[in-house]
């Protein structure tokens, strides 16, 4: 029986006289209780300790001291590393992504060839980073195929500077986390290619424009903020990325990596609960960076119906 | 021109030139052909263009795991390849050095059995009932559903210390307790199969209909809305699985032994033995989500 129903029957009751307290109580909601608790303990309360943990010196006593942290130029250059290394992965990857999709429209939405893009794209954006550090290290490590390869048909070593024991550092990590941004933009970008419509093109070919004014005055307005709210997807996915770096990098580096060292150690870089001071300048950039998502799409979704 | 004829006929306006013989009879396809090249109408590129752009995007992603598979048959640095490291796998000589990878392998598929069933008895009934009976929450259950993608997993982990110190003190330090942390880390993925699934369905229409020809509430769920949604529940189960396997995070910051962190510590030892099980489960999740892929694909034609 529907709540709509419930009430009609509840109300009619009162007006016959009956006792409204005869109505058996509706105990639906307690349905909702065992979902609740769950996100409860373990989403709201493990982010609001990560967060919080941040305020407190290691007494127990609440401080804003710890959040002179952020002045530390340790901890700026870990942003600042993080900031550029997402930067440049999340616009390369939507740049390289959205040309995937364009030549991705030529194929049958149920075909063979989009599943398999599709499956192949899920799996490297989101079955974990480990294992395409790995993919990696056997392409341009120093022992990689292409890395060997190269140095037995050119005489280059190590890629010129590229490959090989470069791969250990941040800027190596860009091929890396390439490999995992574009199918995330495959895979983000693509229902709002599928929503050009013909009948939009169409209209543009009967007024007379060409294919490269249909792109730039009518495609690529249409397109643009889910093109830059992909692409901030993109950013908000390298930032918060931690697999792929632990797996190449040891130490530091970039800050998801800072604050799990952080956390071995008691007092680092004169803060108390260093990795909570991080985790709360994570979560300050997400939630901006999350908002400008949302804007963006509800300004694409109006062409999305 | 063939490429002409086919992007006409690909956008449905002309029924006549299913030959391209029979077009070069006709007056239009004559002088289109007089003006030198067909107009092409519609966003899709030039067969050319896709084709160029899928095989560059196809050499960039298959070449590291072709370099994957070179890897794991070489012999030391001698240039030669052998199948010895697949043998050592199976070995049981050796299997006191891959003893941590099976041990984490083991772990990683109980969490697996553990998440699914918190997917399947605590975040499936509450969709259901949010869609029957409080439609109004349906848009809170959504936001709260995605939420883990908004929080960086490091952050979550840094939270769970402390929650996992209790848990340790209550069940134990096993690594089968790491399914409830993960089962958040999957919600967002899980929520949404079942959710374009439920999109679909007139459940408070089916439920009624199943209530007023006498079935409890108890057979209106296991047989009426599971089995219309079972497409939906085995997509979100199989991710479930995906997403656990290679869940890393977690299990680094709250140092238990999973399959992912075993490959990580296998890797100083062993790498070709790391490498041959990342392979395996790159070929595993990838075969998952085709299997999901496919489901969806055969559903729309249908």
């Amino acid at each position: 029986m529907t709540l709509a129903a419930r009430t009609a029957r509840a109300r009619g009751a009162r007006d016959a006289g009956t006792e409204p307290s005869r109505r058996r109580p509706d105990l639906g909601w307690l349905g909702l209780a065992p979902f609740s608790v769950y996100v409860v303990l373990f989403l709201l309360l493990p982010a609001a300790l990560a967060v919080g943990s941040g305020f407190f010196t290691r007494d127990g006593a609440f401080t804003l001291a710890n959040l002179a942290a952020f002045g530390n130029p340790i901890v700026l250059k870990d942003f600042l590393d993080s900031f550029w290394l997402s930067a440049v992965t999340a616009v390369l990857g939507a740049v390289f992504g959205a040309t995937i999709c364009y030549a991705l429209l030529r194929a049958r939405p149920d075909g063979l060839l989009r599943s398999v893009v599709d499956a192949g794209s899920s799996v490297l954006a989101q079955f974990g980073g480990v294992m395409l550090a790995f993919a990696w290290i056997a392409t341009i490590g120093s022992q990689g195929l292409v890395t060997v390869l190269v140095a037995q048909l050119t005489g280059i070593e190590s890629l010129g500077g590229l490959g090989g024991p470069s791969l250990y550092t941040v800027a190596g990590l860009i091929p890396v986390y390439l490999y995992f941004q574009v199918p995330l933009m495959v895979l983000s970008f693509m229902p709002a290619m599928e929503g050009l419509r013909q009948a939009w093109a169409e209209a543009a070919a009967t007024l007379g424009a060409t294919r490269a004014t249909y792109w730039r005055r009518i495609a690529m307005p249409i397109l643009a903020p889910a093109f830059f709210g992909c692409a901030i997807l993109l950013f908000a996915n390298a930032f918060s990325s931690f697999a792929t770096a632990a797996a190449l990098i040891d130490q530091g580096g970039i800050v998801p990596l800072r604050i799990f060292s952080s956390l071995s150690s008691e007092t680092v870089l004169g803060a108390d609960n260093l990795a909570g001071v991080l985790a709360l300048g994570m979560v300050v950039v997400m939630v901006v960076l999350m908002a400008a998502y949302g804007l963006l799409q509800r300004r694409a979704a109006r062409w999305q119906r | 021109m063939s490429a002409g004829v086919e992007d006409v006929r690909a956008s449905g306006t002309s029924e006549e030139s299913t030959t391209p013989l029979r077009a070069v009879g006709r007056p239009e396809a004559v002088a289109r052909r007089a003006l030198g090249r067909t107009p092409r109408v519609g966003a899709a590129p030039s067969r050319a263009t896709s084709t160029i752009v899928l095989v560059l995007a196809g050499v960039f992603f298959l070449v590291p795991i072709a370099a994957m598979v070179e890897f794991s048959l070489r012999q030391g640095r001698t240039g030669s390849y052998t199948l010895q490291h697949y043998a050592a796998v199976l070995d049981p000589a050796q299997e006191y050095a891959y003893d941590g990878l099976f041990q984490g392998t083991l772990n990683s598929l109980a969490i697996c059995a553990i998440t699914v069933l918190i997917v399947l008895l605590v975040l499936l009934p509450t969709m259901i009932l949010v869609e029957l009976r409080y439609p109004a929450l349906r848009r809170a259950l959504e936001f709260v559903c995605i939420l883990p993608i908004t929080i960086p997993t490091v952050v979550i982990g840094v939270g769970f210390l402390p929650v996992y110190s209790v848990i340790a003190r209550l069940v134990g330090s096993d690594a089968w307790s790491l399914a409830f942390a993960i089962g958040i880390i999957v919600l967002p993925y899980a929520y949404r199969p079942i959710a374009v699934n439920l999109q679909g369905l007139d459940v408070a229409m089916l439920s009624e209909a199943a209530r007023s020809l006498g079935a409890g509430w108890g057979t209106v769920m296991v047989r009426v809305l599971v089995p219309n949604l079972r497409r939906g529940i085995l997509a979100s189960c199989f991710i479930t699985i995906a997403v656990v396997l290679g869940e890393f995070t977690i299990a680094t910051f709250l140092s238990r032994t999973t399959f992912q962190t075993a490959l990580v510590l296998i890797q100083h030892t062993d790498p070709y033995v790391a490498v041959i099980f990342a392979l395996l489960a790159l070929v595993f999740g990838f075969v998952l989500l085709l299997v999901i892929g496919r489901l969806g694909a055969v559903r729309r034609r249908a």
